[in-house]
């Protein structure tokens, strides 16, 4: 009886066994750090929308006075003055997000699925490759990457950032879990059964039923793709990305500090966006991600 | 679980099939045959991930062996590239101690910290639970910000800690944070962790989700006292497996880094301060076109990758135990 009186509930759920004491101190924990995390980024957009007397006043203070949109439109007229039209940037990780994104989904769902759901010899083998790769980093592997790109002739094109997202790992990892856990194989049975072919369970079954993958997927590669700046692969300017481009205004030194913050803060908007409409659907996917030993 | 029964079914489908006059590879050769749609669709993932992530590390292991300038073909030296590495080149031994000492301090408190706040996050009802995960979660997601660090300590006194340093009068003179040896460093490695809440989170958060809460009435029933005993007992055992996950992308993070100490101390850093192996490999391979070298560079930094992975792998298999 005395173990019943100890539960407390919240509302959302009955939690056990907590201490107020154990509360305090985690909440404590909590914001201390939360603090931590967040200051750097309001400091971000702070710096954003300071006008120049405030950047260089002394004591400088983390507070914006009288905020203005000067920097922003001071980022546009330098985009202006950039040496290829800046749209051309732009168009470029336009390119490079979608072509990759689309293919990385299609091609990583299609082998996911084969891993999954169908029992065909090396499987194991070979999605423990895929595993280990996990295990290291791309920069070891950069340096005879740009030896195999010279010699597919793929230096200094599109194609050298674009093919190798198709085959990157994390995504295929996260929906091959999502598959094992989500798509019960009786339903595949009966869709191969009424003489369903492979591909039409893939495309008609399989992948409705997994939307909060792909969409992580999505997220994932876009991510990473509209976060990408200049590359050992490409040195036409014609052919860099905004990224590239907004790397450039922040290095233009002390004058542009103000513009160099406001397109800092045009540059996470997208991503920040784009992962608070799709967040539960991430963590839904995440659930599964757990590697069994 | 799934795995076993899996590998179970694939026992059983063996058995149906193969017959005593059948040899198992005539058995493969059918299997494959049978399943071959399987293969259809695997291939235009697989071979682009073999050419670009497998090959790469097998074409690094045989170059290391050379010398190769890129411009004339590869010369057969043995193992005259790894010596050099580890007897001849002083940058060399002070880059895998800066990564070593990097991947020590990040990785395993980045885990932590990935772990523990996605544990007390986990007690917050569920919309100030979104909010507080955009919070933590954002440094990691929005490229290029970190950069705010170089500006909040620049060298000057307008930089906004100096400036408050020397209005307080606690230094007279501001400090060139990202050219002095002794904090380029630590800030640096702040600067990381600061960024590093990131896939291992959100795996934390939604394996914490899905921890079935009848084992915590359960625990409770069968003498759980306290959270730190329910954490150790039921929640850590169960999920193992996304601490596996978390555990890879924290080390594979962390021992790869080298963009932020790039973009915040310059490169080279001061007095090679904050030089890594991967500053070590980009140097040769890019800069001075000493392939063979830069490849023997990319062999002993995926050799120590995987070997950490390997040797935490081991020890996370006694968490609970």
């Amino acid at each position: 009886m005395a173990r019943v009186q100890k539960l407390r509930t919240r509302k959302h759920r009955v939690v056990l066994n907590r201490s107020r004491g154990g509360d305090a101190g985690i909440s404590f924990f909590l914001i201390l750090m939360g603090i931590f995390m967040f200051l750097p980024m309001l400091y971000t957009i702070m710096q954003s929308l300071k006008p120049l007397d405030e950047l260089w006043a002394y004591p400088p203070k983390f507070y914006v006075v009288s905020p203005t949109l000067k920097n922003f439109t001071d980022l546009f007229r330098l985009m202006n003055t950039a040496w290829v039209p800046f749209s051309r940037y732009i168009f470029n990780t336009v390119i490079i997000s979608v072509f990759g994104t689309f293919g990385n989904l299609l091609f990583g769902s299609m082998a996911a699925y084969a891993f999954s759901k169908i029992k065909f010899p090396g499987r194991g083998g070979m999605f423990q490759l895929v595993v280990l790769s996990l295990m290291f980093h791309t920069t070891v592997s950069a340096i005879a990457n740009f030896i195999i790109m010279s010699a597919l002739g793929w230096v200094d094109t599109l194609l050298a950032v674009i093919i190798p997202t198709w085959g990157s790992t994390l995504g295929l990892y996260l929906m091959k879990q999502f598959m094992d856990s989500s798509v019960s194989d009786a339903v595949l049975e009966s869709a191969r059964l009424d003489g369903a072919r492979e591909m039409t369970t893939f495309w008609r079954i399989a992948m409705p039923m997994v939307k909060p993958a792909w969409l992580t997927l999505i997220v994932f590669s876009f991510k990473d793709l509209w976060n990408m700046g200049a590359t050992i692969y490409i040195y036409s300017e014609e052919l860099k990305t905004f990224a590239y481009a907004i790397g450039q205004i922040l290095s233009g030194g002390i004058v542009r500090s103000g513009a160099a913050a406001a397109s800092t803060v045009v540059m996470m908007i997208v991503p920040i966006a784009v992962f608070i409409i799709s967040q539960s659907n991430i963590i839904e996917t995440m659930g599964s991600s757990g590697m069994k030993d | 679980m799934s795995d076993n029964t899996a590998v179970k079914t694939q026992k059983t489908v063996k058995k149906a099939v193969s017959r005593k006059d059948m040899s198992m590879l005539r058995w493969t050769l059918k299997e494959m045959k049978r399943n071959r749609v399987a293969y259809f669709m695997i291939a235009p993932y697989y071979i682009i991930f073999l050419l670009f992530t497998i090959i790469p590390v097998i074409v690094s292991l045989v170059l290391s062996f050379t010398s190769f300038n890129m411009l004339e073909p590869p010369v057969f030296i043995g193992a005259d590239n790894y010596i050099r590495l580890f007897l001849e080149d002083d940058i060399f031994i002070i880059a895998c101690q800066n990564t070593l000492i990097f991947a020590a301090v990040t990785g395993p408190v980045s885990y932590l910290l990935s772990f523990v706040v996605a544990w007390f996050i986990n007690e917050l009802p569920p919309k100030v639970r979104a909010i507080v995960t955009l919070i933590f979660y954002a440094p990691n997601i929005a490229g290029s910000v970190y950069l705010i660090w170089s500006v909040a300590f620049s060298s000057d006194s307008f930089g906004y800690v100096n400036g408050m340093l020397l209005n307080l009068e606690v230094i007279d003179q501001p400090i060139a944070f990202f050219q002095d040896a002794n904090y380029v460093m630590p800030l640096c490695i702040v600067v990381a962790l600061w960024t590093s809440l990131g896939t291992a989170f959100l795996s934390f958060i939604a394996g914490l989700q899905i921890v079935d809460t009848s084992l915590y009435e359960a625990g409770a029933v069968d003498g759980v006292k306290n959270r730190w005993q329910e954490l150790w007992y039921i929640t850590l055992p169960y999920m193992r497996p996304q601490l596996m996950f978390g555990a890879i992308l924290a080390i594979t993070g962390s021992f790869g880094f080298g963009g932020i100490v790039d973009a915040l101390a310059g490169n080279p850093s001061v007095d090679y301060c904050a030089w890594t192996i991967t500053h070590h490999l980009n140097d040769y391979g890019g800069a001075r076109y000493e392939i063979g070298y830069a490849s023997a560079i990319a062999t002993v930094l995926f050799v120590i990758m995987i070997g950490a992975n390997f040797l935490v792998k081991k020890l996370l298999s006694k968490v609970g135990q």
